[in-house]
């Protein structure tokens, strides 16, 4: 098996072997702590440009399947891992963990410490890194990584770049791709939403001009203030029409009413994290992928806090005091990860079917 | 919510003696669970009738009572403490029956006592079959098909509509007992008529069978504000069908995607949401590998064996966190202990896969049914910890200690395929072995999964292991090969053997290559936040996380799984050496295998290793910490063995040296030793072959004791009468050699006592002696032991203690040892020394309030008695008697025989104190469960020798009104000495039971059994009927004396209970 590197900016290099793809790469280094659901993960578009870092030592024991996609085309960067299963068994499996990132282009290291690549993260932050062939010029492979300015358009090449249907008999909501999960569909599919998915620039004029019962703001990578225009638009929509955002949803959500957003120093990617409904004391595991946060400092009076991590209080969502409008940090669509935050899309539904009356 | 504030006082009942089932685990939930209340400020009331165990220590609780856990004695305890509140949940099924008994008869309502934890209704709805089969319909969780039976017809109609084959769990046993699966209506009979007379409700379970389905477990906690999470969930290796004790489990589950994981975990928190689960508890799930379809097996409303093994797989303490539910504290608010800084409200994610294996107690019942099914036969589990399955299972294997270091076992290895086929399809304990060698035989993996319906993805990780070993075969000290094959949690002695060099050269060539393991930290977060757990694995891996520090340092060493002859008494002792060590101000590092023992508790040491307690994985632990020394005085036979290995190689053995351990171990060493202290033992020889045992034993004179060198509990240990007998024995028992010889010894049938004695290497101390009530040829762990003892002279327990001082001195002991002796014609003979701390030294602590593992520790680490205010010679005795009672588990193990002899058999022990000696035996035999009822008929069916022994016992029977029932001959015996005795018809060998005295016993018209078989081998037809009867005597549930000693004691009791009766 050919060795790959992962090189990383504070110039750890972490020699394994080659998984998946065979291309050099460069992205931020981050990691989940889920013990399962790597292929939910993977597809997910919110890790964009980034380097997964899977804490769990075995990846792949289930393969992958055709059910298990949260999108098409997964944009995550490279994976890393301390073991892939070479046998994986599952009733569902088409193929294994190594099969399936080479079809999407993804390349991998496996035989890695992860543990040790955690801690490193956990201590100093999220960091670029590189995962590059084994070869003699780590030198200049490290003065290049260090040099890699890390692409701020995530959200661009997450979202559907034209709008799309996906037809049902209920209600009317048009979702806003930043990167969505298709699990989010799935629930509002399963509510019998009747959906339009638009790309994440479509203005406020073309979204009133739908006159849906509700607007998704979905969950997507990177930085929600390189997404300028979603705010602009959120502005205008908010208090017209009903919204639910979720993850980069509800921070676009909250910046467009005026707080304000911070890069947390290793984010919350994994699926054991703690919120408290702040009205009911009522507490759900739920599932989580972000590198940023709203700060709960100077927060806008037009919001309330209505959910925080109960560990280090961050804040998880929020509600607008006088428009039908929430939002979530976490993701209530699950997958993967705990289904406990589910209800959050009945009451989105509520929320909509009451502003009709 | 905060803790309450209107309660005070809790009371708190342990689970008893240890049985299969029900063990070590729970010392660790109680021991726990009282900490954690005291931790709060609550006073604590223990009751536990186990005096081996943590719990019942006096720092543990505020008041500990070591009483039989019944009625009659609960009731008084409670009457007189008063508590506020009971927590039954945490002393296993022992605990929650107690409580539910108490509640039925009203007390605690009388003295307002507060139930506090699962409440008992939604004890009774997860329990109770009709009531949990109710729930779960109403909440939408799938069942098995099923009906309750309370008569055996009911059950053959309700086993016609589901199909056969059929499974039959009784209601309210323990560790599913007398459960089983069924293929006919015939099979069906018997299991159900046993299961209804076992439980307590007279109700079983008839349910469809769905083998073949994975089974998984979640451990899962709810309090009282509803927030639920689960702690963890494992998958067991094998299908559903062998009970999950009896199972390889792994942790996490390996093989479901996160939509079925999700899936079962939704079905989990939706149960004891539903039950309303106050605390911890697990439940039991079979998932179809080929659909989403699943069924819910069980649910346990309480702490168990597998929230010990969550709780160490995870490092989350599933009992100090149900006992804070317990007094009102919610998740949200406790702290995670592990972390320190995020809160209990979490589920752990885990970057490590752990590895449980049973150890199952057929080394020692060779003849034991090695079936497994839904009754748990293991008495004791490893854990291991690893980062992937390979290494996490090999660890595992490892750690058994049945003489094997890798997934290869000789009797695998010699099985023709036709056995090999059905080892692999017919699931015995030993089934990992043989499917690891049917994969060395080029059995596809695929074939071997659709035999066992074991997921292929752990078949496979068993074919990688073999691969591995044909590439080291051909790539002899290849260094990338050897780093690869320990990352796979080989062994160096597995790859020496490859290799074919010593094991030491493997060391060697890993440490120029600079292969050495790292260890890694069990932190409940997968490295997400910093933690400070001292819980450390070995992995080989590229970051070390285990630092050295600067303080001195002594190793302890554990001793590793359970099982029959070294049980829960020597992780009692782990434990205070470990606290001993640390009032010195020294750092006391464990390592052990355990899952589910107090010492692997990773707040017990400054350290916790845990590890394979081999030369090697001990050997890493000290190239890594450098201790001062290693302490083997306390882990058992399992440390005992590492010392000679480690000394070799350097180490510092602390206390007692290895060249005087062998002194103690070796025959010819210790029978020297024994002549240069002028100490006179049985006469007695070592034989290497059978010729030279009949010449020995015709030396010494019949009967003779035989039985192989270097074991523990008394392995394959037999009293022979005669030459036919002894021929037989040499053929049948053991294999000879010049390397393990034979140990031929006279018999001396006489009365047993046993001392344990500390020394500082000039003084002795004798905390006490304890005296058995059972003659010599019982063997000591199964004998009721009574201090202080009751019946020897003075100038005996002089010639003890000067024995004793004699031996200690003699052997150069620093720290503990434990001396056997037989009384013969009023002369002391020793039988047997230990080097070591035995397994009476919680026993003998309690009674006489030193702190025996914590002296003997201070020994080791230099101090002396004088110092630390003890007198030398026999302690002063209190006022009280106490009496040990061995405990066993003969209803979970089909085919083994009850019949007490020279090996041990028993799984635990109970205890008894009183005034009197009646009074304290009394006690004893109602803690270990033996009651007897006040009247009715005693069965006798007894050997020739011992007939006129049995007169005299009948006599009073008869004198305090029991009735007597006896076979022809012991009948016939009786009847020409004036006894009135119904004679019932013996077996005879036949089948037919009918006017049988097995028929007798089966329609209750028996209170008791006794039945000796004496020294000489019996007729064929003699020892299958004892069997059959002891068989009987033991499913119904009816004491049964095997000693005629027993038998005296019991009848002592019964006399002091009952009121004369005369005519004037």
């Amino acid at each position: 098996m050919s060795k790959r590197l992962l090189i990383l900016e504070d110039g750890t290099i972490f020699e394994g072997e080659a998984l998946g793809a065979n291309l050099d790469v460069t992205g931020e280094l981050v990691f989940n702590t889920g013990m399962t659901g790597y292929q939910e993960s993977i597809t997910d578009q919110s890790y964009n440009g980034q380097i997964l870092t899977f804490t769990y030592p075995i990846v792949g024991n289930y393969g992958v399947n055709r059910d298990d996609y949260e999108s098409i085309h997964p944009t995550c960067k490279a994976v890393v891992v301390h073991e892939a299963a070479r046998r994986p068994s599952n009733w569902r499996m088409q193929m294994s963990f190594d099969e399936f990132l080479k079809s999407k282009n993804i390349p991998g290291i496996t035989g890695v410490d992860t543990r040790a690549i955690t801690k490193i993260v956990r201590e100093h932050g999220t960091m670029k890194a590189s995962l590059v062939q084994a070869r003699d010029e780590v030198d200049h492979q490290m003065s290049q990584l260090q040099a890699t300015v890390l692409p701020t358009n995530q959200v661009e090449t997450s979202s559907t770049a034209t709008a799309y249907p996906s037809p049902n008999t209920g209600r009317k909501v048009v979702v806003v791709d930043f990167g969505l999960k298709h699990s989010i569909l799935r629930e509002l599919s399963k509510r019998e939403c009747n959906l339009t998915v638009v790309p994440y620039n479509t203005s406020a004029k073309e979204i009133l001009e739908m006159e849906p019962d509700g607007v998704m703001l979905t969950n997507g990578p990177g930085d929600p203030t390189d997404v300028p225009e979603a705010i602009e638009m959120i502005k205008e929509v908010q208090g017209k029409i009903p919204i639910f955002g979720i993850c980069l949803g509800h921070q676009l959500f909250s910046l467009a009413n005026g707080a304000t957003t911070y890069k947390m120093k290793f984010g919350h990617r994994g699926f054991n994290h703690a919120v408290r409904e702040v009205a009911t004391g009522r507490i759900d595991f739920t599932s989580q992928n972000h590198g940023y946060a709203v700060s709960s400092e100077n927060l806008p009076e037009d919001l309330m806090i209505t959910h925080v991590e109960i560990n280090d209080n961050s804040v998880e969502g929020v509600r607008h005091k006088y428009f039908p409008a929430f939002s979530v940090q976490f993701h209530p669509d699950a997958a993967p990860g705990p289904h406990d935050a589910s209800y959050l899309f009945d009451d989105f539904m509520d929320l909509m079917d009451n502003f009709k009356k | 919510m905060p803790k309450r504030n209107d309660i005070k006082k809790i009371m708190i009942i342990g689970s008893g003696p240890i049985i299969i089932g029900q063990a070590a685990e729970f010392d660790y939930a109680g021991t726990q669970a009282c900490l954690a209340l005291k931790e709060e400020g609550y006073e604590v009331v223990l009751v536990n009738s186990n005096p081996a165990t943590i719990m019942t220590d006096r720092e543990i609780a505020d008041t500990v009572y070591i009483e039989p856990i019944t009625l009659e004695f609960v009731s008084k305890i409670l009457r007189k403490e008063r508590p506020d509140a009971l927590l039954p949940t945490l002393g296993g099924q022992t605990g929650l029956n107690m409580a539910m008994e108490l509640s039925k008869t009203g007390i605690l309502e009388e003295l307002n006592v507060e139930l506090l934890g699962t409440k008992l209704s939604a004890i009774d709805q997860a329990e109770d079959r009709e009531l949990f089969k109710e729930l779960c319909e109403s909440i939408n969780e799938p069942l098995c098909a099923s009906d309750i039976a309370t008569t055996v017809e009911e059950a053959i109609n309700i086993a016609d509509k589901i199909g056969y084959p059929i499974i039959v769990r009784p209601a309210f046993t323990m560790g599913g007992t007398g459960g089983g699966i069924c293929d006919t209506e015939e099979e069906l009979r018997e299991i159900v008529a046993n299961g209804l007379k076992l439980s307590p409700v007279t109700q079983c379970l008839i349910e469809e069978s769905i083998a073949g389905y994975k089974e998984i477990e979640y451990e899962v906690m709810r309090d009282s504000a509803d927030n639920a999470i689960v702690v963890c969930n494992m998958e067991n290796f094998d299908p559903v069908g062998v009970h999950t004790g009896d199972s390889i489990v792994f942790a996490p589950s390996q093989t479901l995607s996160d939509n079925e994981y999700q899936m079962l975990r939704d079905a989990s928190l939706n149960i004891i949401r539903a039950l309303k689960i106050e605390g911890g508890c697990n439940v039991q799930l079979a998932l179809d590998p080929n659909s989403y379809e699943y069924r819910v097996i069980e649910v346990n409303p309480r702490v168990s064996r597998s929230s010990a093994l969550a709780s160490k797989a995870t490092g989350y303490p599933i009992a100090k966190m149900s006992a804070k539910i317990a007094i009102g504290m919610t998740l949200d608010e406790i702290i995670n202990p592990v972390t320190n800084k995020t809160y209990a409200m979490f589920e752990p994610a885990l970057d490590y896969v752990v590895a449980k294996i049973a150890r199952f107690p057929f080394d020692k019942f060779e003849n034991g049914d090695r079936h497994l099914g839904t009754q748990m036969k293991a008495t004791g589990e490893v854990m291991a910890i690893g980062r992937n399955i390979e290494e996490s299972l090999l660890k595992a294997v490892r750690s058994l200690e049945i003489g094997v270091f890798h997934n290869e076992m000789t009797e695998a290895i010699e099985a023709d395929d036709e056995k090999l086929y059905e080892k692999m399809v017919k699931t015995q304990d030993d089934r990992l072995f043989y499917v690891s060698e049917a994969i060395r035989r080029g059995i596809p993996i695929e074939e071997i999964a659709d035999l066992t319906k074991i997921d292929i993805f752990f078949l496979d990780k068993l074919l990688y292991i073999v691969e591995i070993e044909n590439q080291l075969k051909v790539n002899i000290f290849e260094p990338e090969l050897l780093k690869t094959a320990k990352k796979n949690g080989f062994s160096d002695r597995e790859i020496a053997k490859l290799w074919n060099v010593t094991p030491e050269e493997v060391r060697r060539r890993r440490q120029e290559n600079k292969i050495i393991p790292v260890y890694k930290m069990v932190d409940t977060c997968a490295a997400e936040f910093e933690s400070s757990t001292p819980y450390f694995y070995s992995t080989y891996e590229w970051e070390n996380e285990s630092k050295r520090s600067d303080k001195e340092k002594i190793i302890v060493l554990g001793s590793g799984p359970i099982r029959i002859g070294q049980g829960v008494e020597f992780d009692y002792a782990t434990v205070h050496c470990v606290k001993a060590i640390q009032a010195l101000g020294k750092e006391a590092i464990v390592i052990n295998s355990n899952p589910e023992t107090v010492s692997t508790d990773f707040s017990i040491s400054d350290k916790l290793y845990f590890e394979p307690l081999t030369f090697e994985d001990v050997m890493n632990v000290i190239d890594l910490e450098e201790p001062l020394g290693v302490i083997v005085q306390f882990g058992g036979q399992t440390a005992i063995n590492l010392a000679e290995p480690l000394s070799k190689a350097g180490v510092k053995i602390l206390g007692t040296q290895v060249e005087d351990l062998d002194r103690a171990e070796d025959r010819d060493l210790f029978e020297k030793a024994l002549q240069d202290l002028d100490i006179p033992q049985p006469p007695g020889a070592t034989a290497t072959n059978e010729e030279e045992a009949v010449a020995n034993a015709n030396k010494i004179g019949y009967p003779v004791l035989i039985r192989p060198s270097f074991v523990l509990g008394g392995r394959a240990m037999e009293i022979i009468n005669n030459e036919k007998d002894l021929r037989d024995y040499m053929n049948r028992a053991v294999k000879a050699s010049p390397e393990h010889p034979v140990l031929v010894d006279s018999y001396l049938q006489g009365q047993e006592c046993e001392v344990d004695a500390i020394c500082d290497g000039k003084e002795v101390l004798l905390p006490g002696i304890m005296e058995h009530i059972e003659r010599a040829g019982v063997h000591s762990g199964d004998s009721m032991a009574v201090y202080p003892p009751q019946n020897l002279s003075q100038a005996i327990i002089d010639t003890i203690v000067d024995y004793t001082k004699r031996l200690a001195i003699g052997l150069n002991c620093i720290g503990m040892m434990n001396i056997q002796f037989v009384i013969y014609e009023e002369q002391v003979y020793v039988i047997e020394v230990n080097p070591r701390a035995s397994r009476t030294v919680p026993f003998l602590s309690k009674v006489t309030n030193i702190p025996m593992a914590q002296l003997a520790t201070q020994m080791i680490l230099g101090e002396n008695l004088k110092d630390l205010g003890y007198e030398a010679g026999l302690a002063p005795t209190p006022d009280m008697v106490h009496v040990k009672a061995p405990v066993f588990s003969f209803t979970k193990l089909a085919k083994v025989d009850s019949l007490l002899g020279p090996e041990m058999k028993s799984t635990g022990e109970a205890m008894g104190s009183d005034v009197t000696l009646e009074k304290a035996l009394y006690k004893s035999f109602e803690a270990a469960k033996l009651h007897m009822a006040d009247y009715g008929s005693v069965l006798f069916t007894v050997a020739d020798e011992d007939k006129e022994e049995t007169l005299a016992l009948a006599k009073d029977f008869a004198e305090i009104g029991y009735s007597l029932v006896a076979t022809a001959g012991t009948a016939a015996f009786l009847k020409e000495n004036g006894l009135y005795v119904r004679e019932v018809e013996k077996l005879a060998g036949g089948e037919d039971e009918e006017g049988t005295l097995v028929e007798d016993i089966r329609q209750g018209r028996v209170q008791a059994v006794v039945n000796t078989m004496g020294n000489t081998r019996a007729s064929l037809t003699t020892a299958t009927d004892g069997f059959r009867i002891r068989q009987e005597a033991i499913s119904r549930g009816i004491p049964l004396f095997t000693s005629l000693d027993t038998v005296a004691a019991i009848l002592k009791v019964m006399q002091s209970r009952s009121f004369t009766t005369k005519n004037i």
